[in-house]
């Protein structure tokens, strides 16, 4: 569950401030805005990786925030997907055991033993995935997860997803996918210029925004 | 194997007592005399002795702030001092040669006819030939600038005098590249001799020529610290009459003459504080 | 070549464990404060980082000069009597690989520490791990940053001479044999000597890239 309340965060030339939030165990809410809107920013204030100038937040539950980076620790396949969990004290040899599965859902089976350097961008996609999802987090927060990935990885990434939310966990996605938004989301936040303009039930918001500016960007007519 | 079974013996010692620290000048270190008589001392007493080989005045410097327990040098003068300041005791003069004035075999300033050492010098500055002073503080600097001062000549600044600032070996070699005169401790002349392209032009006996070794202990008095006992034992050892015609034999079937004359005792310049 | 073969290994090994031993110390303090250092944000380091990057440069007389005031027995340290020990030359050369190591270190953290900060505490991690990971991250740039350490360690003959002494059989390394052996005029020992040096730094330096290296 995440909970914040007036959250504000300034920077030379923009200010992020939204009003109330609430998420409750188990949604699954996308973010969409243009960039600049303060995706990023919010995503990070509501995962406690960064600290509001106003407001505060509330998280429960063990959560994981996944970047953009996909980062690649200079180590094999295996010993960054074991990461994660040895992060959170988990043993090497259990670590292995609990990620093999993972590794092979997601068609990394036969490259444990590579450097992670060598994967192309969607087995790094995948791979940072894997990470996250094995230290089975209570939420998930995502920063565009399946950015710049083909067809066939976007939709990998979207199965593993759709799994965790299945399983009970809280995801918040950032992405530029509106598609991706409506497809994968329950809820979703549009924000601009530092502003949440209108939340709602994702196929809602999607079918019937009550907002002009919200109406004018899910029907791709606001230029930015 | 030899030097296995020395080096093993000293390690022997060196767990048996405590070391002595012997702080001594590069001439006598570098012609391989003490490697060829301290075995023995440490045979017969089973005290190690330990070398450190630099210019005679690092060597009082060291000795001075009490972190060596003797000193053997060859500077009468620095020697005295070095006794009326305090610092040193039981002063013992052990050994003797001769400075030599060294230079280019062409001998342009005609050093080889000179009718003594302060001629030598003279001959030396009228011709403007190039002369490499050791420019240090060592024992055969002072002597050079005491032959200049006798002589009444100040070469400093000429642009034929060249300061090398380096120990004797590499004052040689300096001045056989650039063709120069040096004044050099006979020891470390002969030793160099086949390296070098150099020759002896003043080689004579001339009391200002006179290069005196001698040995001092470091007051205990005033360096608690000192290894008393064994700075003493040296002296004795040093003394012997044994180590002294040990000493004068030392490559003297190689070179014909005694690189280090003893001088059991007897100083030849006094050394008094 | 007057110098026996036996003695010139004794003098080697004296070499290594010495320049070893203060990279060892030197890695002791410089690793942490490299690490440290490089996952500040640049207004907190730039100081440091500018007093390290100079510190390259320190003459190694000088350094043994001050080491000699300190440890001589009329010195402030005089009573631990390690002035002419191998100890002392250790220290002094601790001291000549510390900028090295620190610097180095702080270099390659620098580049991977916003990467691997976000990664370990998205996962939830600790900034103490943080600083570990960066750690093992940069363990490559490392093993040059070692290297270095070891070759500005066991390649001075300055502060060795002064603190050291050049005792034989307790004090001499290949250095100040090299040094000794140019005085004499032996030029074929000094020389050989030298070339031992050389293996020597190669070795070492072989096995520090193998082991950075591997997987």
């Amino acid at each position: 569950m995440i909970r914040s309340e007036g959250l504000v965060r300034r920077y030379p030339g923009f200010e992020l401030a939204v009003e109330a939030l609430e998420v409750p165990p188990g949604r699954f809410v996308t973010v969409i805005g243009p960039s600049g809107a303060g995706k990023s920013t919010l995503l990070r204030l509501l995962a406690g990786l960064e600290r509001p100038d106003r407001g505060r937040v509330e998280l429960r539950g063990r959560a994981v925030f996944l970047d953009q980076d996909r980062t690649a620790l200079e180590r094999s396949v295996l010993a960054n997907a074991t990461f994660g969990l040895e992060l959170h004290g988990v043993r090497r040899r259990e670590a292995v055991r609990r990620v093999r599965p993972w590794l092979e859902r997601v068609g990394l089976a036969d490259k444990l033993a590579q450097p992670a350097a060598s994967l192309s961008g969607g087995e790094r996609a995948r791979l940072a995935l894997v990470r996250a999802l094995a230290i089975e987090p209570d939420v998930l927060f995502l920063d565009e997860p399946t950015q710049a990935l083909d067809p066939g990885n976007v939709d990998r990434v979207e199965g593993l997803l759709r799994e965790a939310h299945a399983q009970g966990r809280t995801i918040v996605l950032v992405t530029h996918n509106l598609y991706q938004a409506r497809r994968l989301g329950q809820e979703t936040w549009f924000l601009l210029d530092g502003r949440i303009v209108e939340r709602a039930p994702s196929e809602r918001l999607f079918l019937r925004p009550r907002e002009a500016l919200t109406r004018a960007y899910v029907a791709g007519e606001m230029v930015y | 194997m030899k030097k296995l079974i020395a080096l093993g013996l000293l390690l022997t010692a060196a767990l048996a007592a405590a070391p002595l620290r012997l702080a001594t000048t590069t001439s006598v270190n570098d012609s391989g005399l003490l490697e060829a008589i301290l075995p023995g001392f440490t045979r017969e007493t089973g005290v190690p002795v330990q070398v450190i080989a630099v210019g005679t005045g690092q060597a009082l410097a060291i000795a001075g702030r009490g972190d060596a327990d003797a000193v053997l040098v060859h500077a009468p003068d620095l020697e005295a001092r070095f006794l009326r300041e305090g610092k040193g005791v039981a002063h013992a003069c052990i050994a003797y040669n001769n400075f030599v004035i060294a230079g280019p075999a062409a001998d342009p300033a005609a050093v080889g006819a000179a009718a003594d050492a302060l001629d030598a010098m003279r001959r030396i500055f009228a011709a403007g030939a190039t002369f490499v002073s050791r420019g240090d503080n060592s024992g055969t600097y002072h002597r050079e600038q005491a032959l200049w001062r006798a002589a009444g000549l100040d070469p400093a600044g000429r642009p034929w005098y060249l300061e090398s600032g380096s120990g004797m070996g590499a004052t040689l070699t300096l001045a056989a590249e650039k063709r120069a005169y040096t004044l050099t401790d006979l020891g470390t002349f002969l030793f160099m001799q086949g390296k070098v392209d150099l020759a002896a032009l003043f080689d004579r006996p001339d009391p200002r020529m006179l290069n005196q070794y001698g040995y001092m202990a470091v007051n205990p008095e005033r360096f608690p610290g000192a290894n008393r006992e064994a700075a003493y034992a040296l002296r004795a050892y040093l003394l012997r009459p044994d180590v002294q015609q040990q000493i004068g034999a030392y490559l003297k079937d190689r070179f014909g003459r005694s690189l280090f004359s003893p001088l059991y005792g007897r100083c030849k310049v006094e050394v008094s504080p | 070549m007057t110098l026996a073969w036996a003695e010139v290994g004794e003098i080697a090994a004296r070499s290594l464990g010495v320049a070893g031993a203060a990279t060892l110390l030197a890695a002791l303090f410089g690793l942490p404060l490299g690490v440290w250092l490089g996952s500040r944000p640049r207004r907190g380091r730039m100081g440091a980082q500018v007093v390290l990057y100079a510190g390259m440069g320190l003459p190694p007389v000088v350094v043994g000069l001050l080491f000699y005031f300190l440890l001589s027995r009329s010195g402030p340290l005089g009573g631990l009597g390690l002035l002419f020990t191998p100890l002392a030359m250790v220290l002094a050369e601790a001291v000549l690989a510390f900028p090295m190591i620190a610097g180095f270190t702080l270099a390659a953290v620098r580049v991977r520490a916003e990467g691997v900060r976000r990664l370990v505490r998205g996962l939830g991690g600790t900034e103490r791990q943080v600083l570990a990971t960066l750690l093992w991250e940069s363990r490559r740039p490392i093993t040059a940053a070692l290297a270095a350490g070891f070759g500005a360690a066991i390649s001075e003959v300055g502060a060795a001479t002064i603190v050291g002494g050049d005792i034989r059989f307790h004090t001499r390394v290949l250095t100040t044999a090299v040094v000794l052996e140019t005085r004499k005029g032996e030029l074929e020992s000094a020389l050989a000597l030298g070339a031992v040096l050389l293996g020597v730094t190669l070795v070492v330096t072989a096995v520090l890239v193998v082991w950075g290296e591997r997987r």
